[in-house]
């Protein structure tokens, strides 16, 4: 049984149909990632699953219980996390803070500082600025943070919303490696992007969103080779 | 800037000050602030304040020559000064001069007999050239002022400020200072007269600040050093003595200073009580509530309908059993409220919450609910707090007498305020350090990303929204005690735009700006009853000042200081 399901979700804002009936599964241990362009609806599936969003039809299966009958503050007790798209730092609140927040879903405070241990060894940067305010780290070092503090809460499955968003080449490098490193720890990984290129290069299997439906759905390495997806997102001709 | 065009850039902006000074005149500020003195026989307030309107007219002139250079700097930007001081004399002048032929008065009220007096002299239009010469040698200071060297220029304005602020709160000093016996007395009639300092006075306290500016400047670098050398424990020492020479002032000024400044304390400590509570709610959370008078109302009715020896009196408990039964009300009247609204984001709760302040003023002054409430007659015979041993807290049938200490006066209430503000303090405190306290200050800044780690808005915003409601609640309930009888109509929406203001003025988030805040914009407009007129067009000024030049508050908490001024220096480049 796949660790999660969704099936023929639709979503909407209003009247706007944002999700026309998307299916994904994700296998425990793997990094999927879900690209294309801006507007497609990828945040949408993400807040679909975090629950922020409920879908007006379908179903989301997760650990082989559907996540539908809980309110979005609820999921993350049951082991997802997200790392919101534009990092979602608390601005004025330290790092230290931030890490803290992160971890409110836990009841035990021994958690809290192992896990803030661990943070501290992926990102030895967030060590040295811990009682900083958020606000007034760099981009980068705000996504390590937003990364972090997803990773405080001890999550199985990660949902990173395009954690390479205006970051300098060297700091993408960075941060997909650290993605890399964190799935190999046994987190899985569903990892929205633009930057397609990086997204197959770690991850296992892909899917290709457009306008609210899922268009392709491949291996990482065939989506490389597959030429509509070479002309529409990784600029080849 | 054309060295042409720097007289008639100093022409625009003396008329521009000139028309600020009109309106200051218009609105009829001018002749209310001429009763009080500054320095007394020599310059009323409201002298002062036109000519500081000239004198900071000549300094901004001054300063917008700055581009200029060459040998003659200095004198066109002394120039500048005193065209621009002359401009704003001019309009005053061409005022009265049209004030002669035409009836100003029928537009404008505030364009009296007196106001022209004042703007002459008390010479009629023969006199109307003495302004504008007065302001033009104004606006020459404001403009040799911006010659002087800084180290001249910040004892000279600290002094300034310090004289006017003494002037403004003489009778308090006074009143104070008579109260201390007869030598006492006789300093303060020599510092401070009726109505402003003396002449004496205000020589005394110009050049004392000066010189400890200046001694400050020399040697306080030396002074910051060696306190932050000293030991802990001489740190501490220090901070002890410093609270207790606060508390001792605190506890101390309002047996000293007379019915009427103890009033104005009671209120203070009130609206402190206030902004502490709602403090959680805005500061902390994030929620703007525009109707926390609902709950101050509910607060003082639960106390004026348990205790009041009135008609509307239901039960005759003690003050003390009342309190808390109130406190609990206004909490519950907070989840009541709470629930259905807090579902909504930011510019409608504040909507919303408006809506319930009004609701629950109007129908506390119903006729409809007359019959329990008193309509607009409000519950009257509230019992004030007694300190007896034998304090019974259950219902009695007669009225009671006090076999114990009354607590009557304001004086008295005081220290009730006091001591409720003390333990509100320290319960904001430490909420502010809890798991709840960092989930509310999540939630203010990203009520999705707190959701998604696990915050529950809705308890969370209640949570919030309730123990805010509770404070406000306590404080109604010293509010009914203090004045004795309650009225719908003092329950207005400008109590909680006053609580709002005073935040946002301490600091949003700030526990010690809460108490600045109450004190600056509570505390002295009540103190100054010649400006309580015109309280809420300073009071909007005052905001849009700090909005502009101070926007973290008087006290700031840590963490807006540092986010707003970039104290921390921040990251070097990317990453
Ligand atoms: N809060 C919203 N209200 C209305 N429409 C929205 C909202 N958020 C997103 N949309 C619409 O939903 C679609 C998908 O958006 P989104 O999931 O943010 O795209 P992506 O993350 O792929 O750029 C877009 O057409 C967008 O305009
Ligand atoms: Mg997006």
């Amino acid at each position: 049984m796949s660790m999660l399901t969704v099936e023929n979700a639709h979503t909407y804002y209003g009247n706007i149909h944002a999700l026309k009936g998307i299916n994904i599964t994700i296998e425990k241990g793997e990094i999927v990632t879900l690209i294309g362009g801006n507007g497609a609806g990828k945040t949408t599936t993400l807040r679909t699953i975090s629950g922020l969003l409920k879908p007006r039809e379908g179903d989301i299966t997760y650990e082989d219980e559907s996540l539908l009958k809980y309110k979005a503050h609820e999921i993350v007790y049951k082991g997802i996390s997200m790392v919101p798209e534009g990092r979602g730092v608390f601005a004025r609140l330290t790092v230290t803070e931030n890490l803290e927040m992160g971890a409110y879903s836990l009841s035990n405070k021994q958690d809290m500082g192992n896990n803030m241990e661990r943070v501290f060894n992926l990102f030895p940067r967030l060590k040295e600025r811990r009682s900083q305010l958020a606000g007034t780290l760099s981009g980068g070092e705000q996504q390590m943070l937003a990364t972090g503090r997803a990773l405080m809460a001890d999550p199985r499955l990660l949902l990173m919303d395009e954690p390479s968003m205006g970051l300098a080449p060297v700091l993408v490098e960075l941060i997909f490696e650290t993605i890399e490193q964190i799935n190999k720890t046994g987190v899985t990984i569903l990892l929205v992007e633009q930057n397609a290129l990086m997204a197959l290069s770690i991850a296992h299997r892909g899917y290709v969103l457009q306008t609210g439906e899922i268009v392709i759905s491949d291996t990482a390495q065939n989506l490389k080779d597959n030429p509509t997806v070479q002309k529409a997102y990784l600029g080849m001709e | 800037m054309k060295k042409e065009n720097f007289l008639w850039n100093s022409i625009k902006t003396g008329m521009l000050g000139g028309s600020i000074a009109l309106f200051i005149c218009l609105i009829g500020m001018t002749e209310v602030f001429s009763k009080r003195d500054v320095i007394e026989k020599v310059i009323t307030l409201g002298q002062f304040v036109l000519l500081a309107t000239s004198v900071m007219t000549g300094l901004i002139a001054s300063r917008q020559t700055s581009q200029l250079v060459g040998e003659n700097r200095s004198l066109h930007r002394l120039t500048a000064g005193l065209v621009a001081g002359l401009m704003t004399g001019v309009v005053l002048a061409l005022f009265v001069l049209a004030g002669d032929k035409v009836n100003i008065r029928a537009v404008f009220l505030n364009a009296t007999p007196g106001l022209y007096n004042i703007l002459t002299f008390e010479k009629g239009v023969s006199g109307v050239w003495v302004l504008p010469v007065i302001s033009a040698v104004s606006g020459l200071i404001g403009a040799a002022f911006l010659l002087l060297p800084q180290a001249a220029q910040k004892p000279l304005t600290q002094a300034t400020l310090f004289l006017f602020f003494m002037a403004l709160f003489s009778g308090l000093f006074r009143v104070v200072l008579i109260n201390q016996g007869t030598n006492w007395e006789k300093i303060a009639k020599y510092l401070y007269g009726q109505t402003g300092v003396t002449s004496e006075g205000a020589l005394i306290f110009f050049f004392a600040v000066v010189i400890i500016s200046v001694l400050w400047s020399w040697r306080g670098q030396s002074v910051k050093t060696s306190v932050a050398h000293l030991p802990k424990g001489g740190k501490l020492t220090l901070r002890l003595l410093a609270f207790a020479a606060i508390g001792y002032v605190a506890l101390g000024l309002p047996q000293v200073s007379g019915p009427f400044i103890a009033q104005v304390i009671v209120t203070v400590a009130l609206f402190i009580l206030m902004g502490l509570g709602l403090n959680i709610t805005l500061g902390f959370a994030g929620l703007l509530d525009l109707g926390f008078v609902a709950f101050y109302a509910i607060g003082a009715y639960t106390v004026g309908l348990l205790t009041s020896y009135g008609p509307f009196g239901l039960q005759h408990i003690s003050f003390w059993a009342a309190v808390p039964i109130a406190v609990l009300v206004a909490m519950a009247a907070g989840f009541v409220l709470g629930l259905p609204v807090l579902g909504v984001r930011g510019d409608y709760l504040a909507i919303a919450t408006l809506g319930f302040g009004e609701i629950v003023r109007l129908l506390a002054g119903s006729d409809f609910l007359a019959k329990y409430f008193g309509g607009p007659q409000g519950v009257i015979g509230i019992q004030k707090p007694c300190l007896g041993v034998l304090e019974p807290f259950v219902k009695i049938d007669v009225p009671r007498v006090c076999n114990g200490i009354e607590l009557g006066k304001p004086q008295d209430i005081y220290y009730v305020a006091v001591a409720a503000a003390l333990l509100i303090a320290f319960v904001a405190w430490r909420l502010r350090e809890s798991r709840l306290g960092r989930a509310w200050m999540a939630i203010r800044e990203d009520e999705d990303v707190a959701e998604a780690l696990g915050v529950n808005l809705i308890q969370t915003k209640l949570l919030a929204y309730m123990l805010g409601a509770a404070m406000a609640g306590l404080g109604g309930a010293i509010f009914a005690t203090l004045i004795g009888s309650i009225f719908a109509s003092s329950m207005q929406l400008i109590v909680s735009i006053n609580v709002v203001s005073l935040i946002i003025v301490g600091g949003m988030g700030s526990i010690p700006g809460v108490i600045v805040g109450a004190i600056a914009l509570i505390g002295l407009p009540e103190l100054l009853r010649e400006v309580s007129e015109f309280r809420y067009l300073l009071y909007g000024m005052t905001l849009i000042i700090m909005m502009l030049s101070k926007p973290e508050g008087l006290w700031p908490s840590q963490a807006a200081k540092r986010e707003l001024h970039h104290v921390e220096a921040s990251t070097e480049a990317e990453l």
